[in-house]
């Protein structure tokens, strides 16, 4: 019945894969965007500061006699050194002539005022440095003069700030890729909800549940389980078109047959002439054998139909045993067979109810059939730890010794039992339901004195 | 005993009708629903045979308006369905019992007697000859204010001969009637049952008679 089913990759697999791909890129994105936020911020206040020192260095030069006077005061110098233990250097010109400091020091040539310093960055002395221009208009001897002061600072303190915000960044961005993950999974998982849900609650089903799926389902899933539905639906109608047909056949090949007889049976009754009568008593038997064996083989047909779709109730294995044994008793009577049969205790099994009764109907008719008048048979129903056991004990011929193991093979009958009729599927079908359920069919003779001894033993599970 | 039967397949009613006459039933034949309601509103019957496809439709209703009306008659559904679980609706429809066809009609009879004997016979079945009552439901038999339970072959075996009473049966006869057609029966097994029946029926106002060479023929002295 499993058919194969190509698996290509999981949906879940790949929601997971590509949400975690956003979310990598997001957090790459978050740790670039935050660290340039951050390098620009440690930029700006390494420039506030420089041009705080640059001001007060121009704001302290003064003119006197003539003469100009630089005179750097110490806090220019100490808000820098406030950083860190970043190196300061500094260079100062009048009019673009060297006056004092670092002579070599670079400078930018951008145009600034005091008010507005123009800020750079450069090497100096093998190191990265950030520098500041800034420059004052003084009048000098009655003359405009330009002081251009420079103030240069090395980065050490500013990387060493870098470096930790770009650590804590980096955890940042770990920390959200690690939540996204834990979200990924959560959202894949109750993506897949649904439609695992739909498959445990089909798949839960028992093969005779043909129900609809009824259970609210996502709107996306909803043309799936329309399909869905509409398949079990035609399922169920060719099952029961098949149990119709072997109904309807039954009834087809059964009625005439019922009426040939019967008419023969009337003539019989009529007919004088010993050869006419022994004519009419063959044609008898001839129907019975052709009804009987067209029962059984409509019987096997519906039980090999239905192992395949097992229709498992729970019932009272006892009372299925005393209804039959109710029904067949006129049948026995006839023969004068007594059918020894104590009720006993109820005893609840799971199983096709209607194989099962299919099954021990033709157990017990099989011992009616193979039993000598004015014998009896004896039905006992028992259960051990695993199954329930329904033995059947007769004072009939008993099976051949040889070929035990073929008697529940088709259209197989004892070598000793050309005498009854018989078609040899009724072994047949009780060692099919038998199997069907996990069971199985035993045949012995019984140890002492004559007679077959059949034991049809099913699990309780 | 008088019987309905509602068949649609008019071959084998007639040979239920023939096969029932024979044995000195009175037999009323309906095609239809609708005949066989007609039937039952007129008259009373001891037993009804009832198959359950019909032109007009699915005798279970007839069977549940029946019961429910109050009807009390035994009824045998006949199907050739070999669903279980139509048959077991049909006796929680309240029918006493099914048969499946084809069915022979000594399996119909033991039916008929197992059902008609469950509900408790009527009384107006016993026969009485001169000491002797007969009840053919219970399977009893008073010789002289003394009960006699007959087993089931001589119940039949006696039933045979006091529905035709004087009737000579030849042996062969009586083995076609009592026992199956699967049994390759001798004809003189015959007279074992003959011989148990005769035991029975001692000190009885009847006799079973043999005619040498022909059989034998139940006689009230």
């Amino acid at each position: 019945m499993n058919g194969h089913v190509t698996a290509t990759r999981s949906i879940r697999r790949r929601l997971i894969v590509r949400l975690l791909a956003s979310a990598a890129i997001l957090a790459v994105i978050l740790f670039l965007v935050v660290q340039s936020f951050g390098r620009q911020l440690a930029q700006e206040s390494q420039d506030n500061i420089l041009a705080a020192s640059v001001t007060s260095v121009l704001d302290a030069i003064t003119v006197q006699d003539g003469a100009l006077i630089v005179d750097i005061p110490y806090s220019a110098f100490s808000m820098l050194g406030n950083i860190s233990d970043d190196r300061v250097f500094y260079r100062i010109e009048q009019n673009q002539v060297y006056l004092t400091g670092y002579e070599d020091l670079p400078f930018t040539t951008a145009r600034s005022t005091k008010s507005q310093p123009a800020f750079a960055t450069d090497h100096y002395l093998g190191e990265d440095i950030r520098l500041v221009t800034a420059s004052r208009k003084l009048s000098l001897n009655n003359q405009p003069s330009v002081v251009r002061a420079t103030i240069a600072q090395t980065r050490n303190g500013q990387k060493q700030t870098l470096r930790q915000i770009s650590q804590t960044v980096l955890f940042l961005g770990i920390g959200f890729f690690a939540i996204a993950m834990v979200l990924t999974f959560y959202a894949a998982q109750s993506t897949i909800g649904p439609l695992r849900r739909l498959a445990a609650s089909v798949s839960r089903r028992g093969p005779q549940d043909l129900r609809p799926v009824e259970s609210p389902v996502p709107s996306e899933m909803v043309p799936l389980v329309r399909s869905l539905n509409q398949f079990i639906g035609r399922l169920k109608k060719s099952l029961s078109q098949s149990e119709e047909f072997i109904a309807e056949a039954a009834h087809r090949v059964r009625t005439p047959l019922a009426t040939v007889r019967m008419q023969a049976e009337v003539t019989l009754r009529r007919v004088e002439r010993d050869e006419n009568r022994e004519a009419l008593r063959e044609m008898i038997r001839a129907i019975d054998e052709s009804s009987r064996a067209a029962g059984q083989l409509l019987d096997h047909a519906m039980v090999t139909f239905r192992t395949d779709h097992l229709l498992v109730e729970t019932f009272d294995f006892r009372v299925l045993v005393d209804e039959l044994v109710t029904r067949l008793r006129p049948i026995a009577e006839l023969k004068e067979i007594d059918l020894r049969w104590q009720k006993g205790a109820p005893l609840l099994i799971k199983g096709d109810a209607i194989l099962i009764q299919n099954a021990v109907r033709n157990l017990i008719d099989n011992a009616i059939k193979y039993s000598p008048t004015e014998s009896s048979i004896k039905l006992t129903l028992s259960q051990d730890r695993s199954g329930a056991i329904l033995q059947l004990m007769d004072q009939g011929i008993g099976f051949p010794d040889e070929g035990f193991e073929l008697l529940t093979d088709r259209f197989v009958r004892g070598a000793n039992a050309h005498d009854t009729i018989g078609s040899g599927l009724g072994l047949t079908i009780a060692d099919d339901v038998a199997n069907a359920h996990g069971g199985c069919l035993e045949l012995k003779n019984n140890a002492e004195g004559v007679g077959a001894c059949v034991i049809f033993y099913l699990p309780l599970r | 005993m008088r019987y309905l039967l509602v068949e649609d397949n008019l071959a084998l009613a007639k040979a239920v009708l023939d096969r029932l006459s024979l044995d000195g039933h009175v037999v009323d034949h309906a095609v239809t629903l609708e005949t066989a309601q007609d039937y039952l509103s007129t008259a009373d019957y001891d037993l009804i045979l009832l198959d359950i496809m019909l032109p007009d439709g699915d005798a279970r209703t007839l069977l549940k308006s029946y019961r429910m009306a109050g009807g009390k008659t035994p009824i045998i559904t006949i199907t050739a369905r070999s669903e279980v679980s139509d048959r077991v609706g049909v006796l929680d429809l309240g029918a006493d019992d099914y048969i499946t066809k084809p069915f022979d009609f000594s399996e119909l009879e033991a039916r008929c007697r197992a059902v008609i004997r469950r509900q408790g016979g009527m009384a107006n079945n016993i026969k009485r000859f001169g000491n002797t009552q007969f009840d053919p439901l219970a399977g009893t038999l008073t010789v002289a204010s003394q009960r006699v339970q007959l087993r089931n072959r001589e119940l039949r075996l006696l039933e045979i001969f006091i529905n035709s009473k004087d009737q000579l049966f030849s042996k062969s006869k009586l083995v076609d009637r009592l026992f199956s057609y699967e049994d390759d029966v001798a004809e003189n097994a015959i007279e074992v049952y003959v011989g148990r029946l005769r035991k029975q029926l001692e000190g009885s106002d009847l006799n079973i008679v043999t005619v040498r060479g022909m059989g034998y023929r139940l006689s009230v002295s």
